[in-house]
């Protein structure tokens, strides 16, 4: 039975940052019902401030140390605001394809990463397998082919990274106006070599995404779901385009919001709201307001957001997906790892149309800025959602405002909905289960969000789960990691 | 034609010129002594004190120690590898050295030299200095927080500028990087192509809007150790042959 001693409120400690650190309260009314749950995100980084001063040219490289696991999209999403800076609306063929095909190789390691390492436990052994069993070791001991697919397809995004950054993890390649390298026939002619394999496993992990939410339709149709707008960049013509366009967002039943807006005036469409208990912002379509205009970003509000999807098999597996829910958006929360490998298929083969395009050996790598500006933004599709890079530099290049809005950001409302649904449903008494602890990180997970907890340490996420009674006293704590049995 | 002598570097015979510095020597027979605020270009200034040596015993920096007949030096020691890497580690704490995101990474001679000694992590405490930017020049961004007071800078700008652009102000710990101008470098008369920009061996002064036009890879230390062009052009073996 839960015992209620040593009450006390909840302190929330700013000490570390998002990557590691979440946590959940749950708060019972007098029936011992939940009334509330919450995802707590401890996010304090920084970076808006101490960049201040900094040079223009040096924040993209600077900037993408807010991630170690895809930093490549603070790089672009930076670069690209720095071009309008430098005074440079038009890339050379060349930049835009080589910046294009570092961030298609960023989308398709850290899609691989996420449903191979991170989720593929949760749905090959269950939400209620043993947790000894239930994490990557596990898959690699009985699905040892699914680990090495996994890895491998990993480490063909990162060497595409490395080819045109110069480093897997924190390179340089894009500087304001251009990239700083082509792509070598030697380096093209390596990722031919293996592109056939690839296409045949990212096929493979689409059809592994389809089959397990069909299979599981009906426990998944409610898991953590609920409707909600969505939000993203499409191309001019509706396109998917994952490194740029504009801003679009829809209703849950497919109503157009605003359409084909351009980014720079994204502050006019949307807004943040400031909760006591997050450090993590909400925001919010202005129009509806905070209540109403709450939406979702990620791979499958990107499905649900754009026309269609400019290459055939990406497309063939969107029009499956869409045909789930009738053509209208999917809203299930767990449709977003089909989602995900969607965009999986789709990276593959825009790498492919860009390795067999001559203009990644041409020579002209940077444009010549024109008329300078001192206020831009940078934006570009992330793996986890819409990336916001907001600056305003002085007339000595020093950066003298920022405003940065992280995929994980915009899904901070969804997330905390998915939470409490979850915890709703599935948490009885107020003894709190493995079982519940998981389903709680499962509806998380789906999210992909960039905090450690959900990413970086599988089945070993240091959740704290606390159950408080209508009082707001606190009669059930427990941490993964800290209590033993948890 | 300049008269010649013999010495001993860790147990090689070094011919010098007369007038030469036991640097100059080395580097002509091909053994390398690690330095900082050596420049070729410029005159020694013995500041960093990273080239120090053992002559007959006694500590000396190579750069200002003229050679002379019959001294036994000693250069690659683990005693020496050991002060070098401290006095590195020493410069790292005392100001603000983020590799990770300065322009210079890859092309800097301090991290280079850092490298080079295996330097992991300092041992002594992060000092957190707070320093001031002149970003006021349209072509060159100064950042204080990398400056290790070499003088380069200041020796460039009179020997090779012809100009009075740097000087230092302050003393001991307070010793800074000050421009010929009340507060700015835009006051003063330097130029976006003056030489005193190009000797900075760290992140200090940049010309604005050109970092990181060398990709990863093609840096100058990327593949090999700052010291290397010495060593492969002059093979010690030569010279003791």
């Amino acid at each position: 039975m839960v015992k209620t001693t040593h009450p006390r409120k909840i302190i929330i400690e700013p000490v570390t940052r998002v990557e590691g650190h979440g946590k959940v309260t749950i708060l019972l009314d007098e029936h011992r019902k939940v009334q509330q749950a919450r995802l707590h995100i401890v996010e304090f980084r920084g970076f808006e401030r101490f960049i201040q001063g900094r040079p223009y040219w040096e924040v993209p490289v600077l900037v993408q140390r807010l991630c170690g696991i895809c930093p490549v999209s603070h790089h672009l999403a930076a670069a690209k605001a720095m071009d309008l800076i430098a005074g440079v609306d038009q890339l050379p063929p060349t930049a835009e394809k080589m910046r294009r095909l570092m961030h298609y190789g960023q989308m398709f390691q850290s899609h691989a990463l996420h449903f191979f390492h991170l989720v593929s436990p949760d749905l090959l052994f269950g939400f209620d397998a043993d947790p000894a069993i239930r994490n990557v070791i596990g898959v690699a001991r009985q699905f040892p082919h699914l680990a090495v697919q996994g890895v491998m397809m990993r480490k063909y995004g990162q060497e595409l990274i490395k080819a045109t950054a110069g480093k897997k993890i924190h390179g340089t390649g894009a500087i304001p106006g251009g990239i700083n390298k082509n792509l070598s026939i030697a380096e093209r002619d390596e990722f031919l070599k293996d592109l056939d394999q690839m296409l045949k496993w990212s096929r493979e992990s689409v059809a592994l995404a389809k089959e397990y939410t069909v299979t599981h339709l009906k426990e998944l149709v409610d898991f953590g779901s609920f409707e909600s707008n969505h939000f993203g960049l499409v191309r001019k013509d509706g396109a998917m385009d994952l490194y740029h366009g504009n801003l679009r967002a829809i209703t849950a039943d497919g109503q157009k919001i605003f359409d084909q807006v351009d980014y720079q005036t994204y502050a006019d469409y949307l807004a943040e709201e400031v909760k006591p208990w997050s450090y993590m912002k909400f925001p919010f379509i202005q129009s509806l307001g905070p209540d109403r205009g709450w939406y979702r970003v990620g791979p499958l509000a990107r499905i649900n957001t754009c026309d269609f999807i400019d290459t055939p098999e990406a497309e063939g597996a969107r029009q499956e997906l869409m045909a789930l829910t009738q053509g209208k958006p999917n809203n299930i929360t767990m449709a977003y790892h089909w989602a995900r490998m969607i965009e999986l298929l789709h990276s593959i083969e825009k790498i492919k149309d860009l390795l067999h395009d001559p203009d990644l050996q041409g020579v002209e790598l940077r444009a010549q800025g024109r008329t300078r500006r001192s206020h831009a933004v940078g934006m570009i599709e992330a793996p986890r959602g819409t990336l916001i890079h907001d600056y305003e530099v002085n007339e000595q290049d020093q950066v003298t405002r920022c405003n940065l809005i992280v995929s994980t950001t915009h899904n901070n409302t969804p997330m905390n909905r998915a939470v409490e649904k979850v915890a709703r449903d599935f948490l009885s008494g107020t003894e709190v289960t493995e079982g519940l602890l998981n389903r709680i990180e499962v509806a998380i997970r789906a999210y992909d969000p960039c905090l450690s907890c959900a990413t970086h340490a599988m089945g070993r996420m240091p959740l704290t789960v606390e159950i408080q009674d209508a009082q707001g006293i606190r009669v059930h704590r427990r941490t993964r990691g800290v209590d033993p049995d948890v | 034609m300049s008269e010649t002598f013999d010495f001993t570097l860790d147990g090689a015979t070094v011919t010098a010129q007369s007038g030469e510095t036991i640097m100059q020597a080395a580097d002509r027979a091909g053994i390398y002594i690690p330095r900082l605020c050596a420049h070729k270009e410029l005159h020694p200034f013995g500041a960093c004190r990273i080239c120090t040596v053992l002559v007959n015993g006694r500590p000396q920096s190579s750069c200002t120690q003229p050679a002379a007949p019959g001294i036994v030096v000693e250069n690659d020691t683990e005693a020496l590898r050991n002060v070098r890497k401290s006095l590195v580690e020493m410069l790292f704490v005392e100001g603000n050295h983020y590799c990770m995101f300065c322009e210079k990474s890859g092309l800097c001679e301090l991290q280079a030299l850092g490298y080079r000694f295996g330097l992991l992590a300092p041992r002594y405490p992060y000092q957190f200095p707070k320093r001031e930017m002149d970003a006021s020049h349209p072509d060159i961004f100064v950042d204080r927080n990398r400056c290790v007071q070499c003088a380069r800078c200041v020796r460039a700008s009179r020997e090779l500028d012809h100009k009075t652009v740097f000087e230092f102000s302050g003393r001991g710990a307070h010793k800074a990087i000050a421009v010929n101008a009340d507060a700015r470098l835009a006051d003063t008369d330097v130029n976006g192509t003056d030489r005193a920009i190009d000797v900075c061996p760290v992140g200090c002064l940049l010309r604005k809007r050109y970092g990181f036009r060398t990709p990863i890879g093609q840096r100058k230390y990327d593949h090999q150790p700052i010291g290397s062009d010495i060593e492969a052009g002059h093979p010690p073996a030569a010279v003791n042959g």
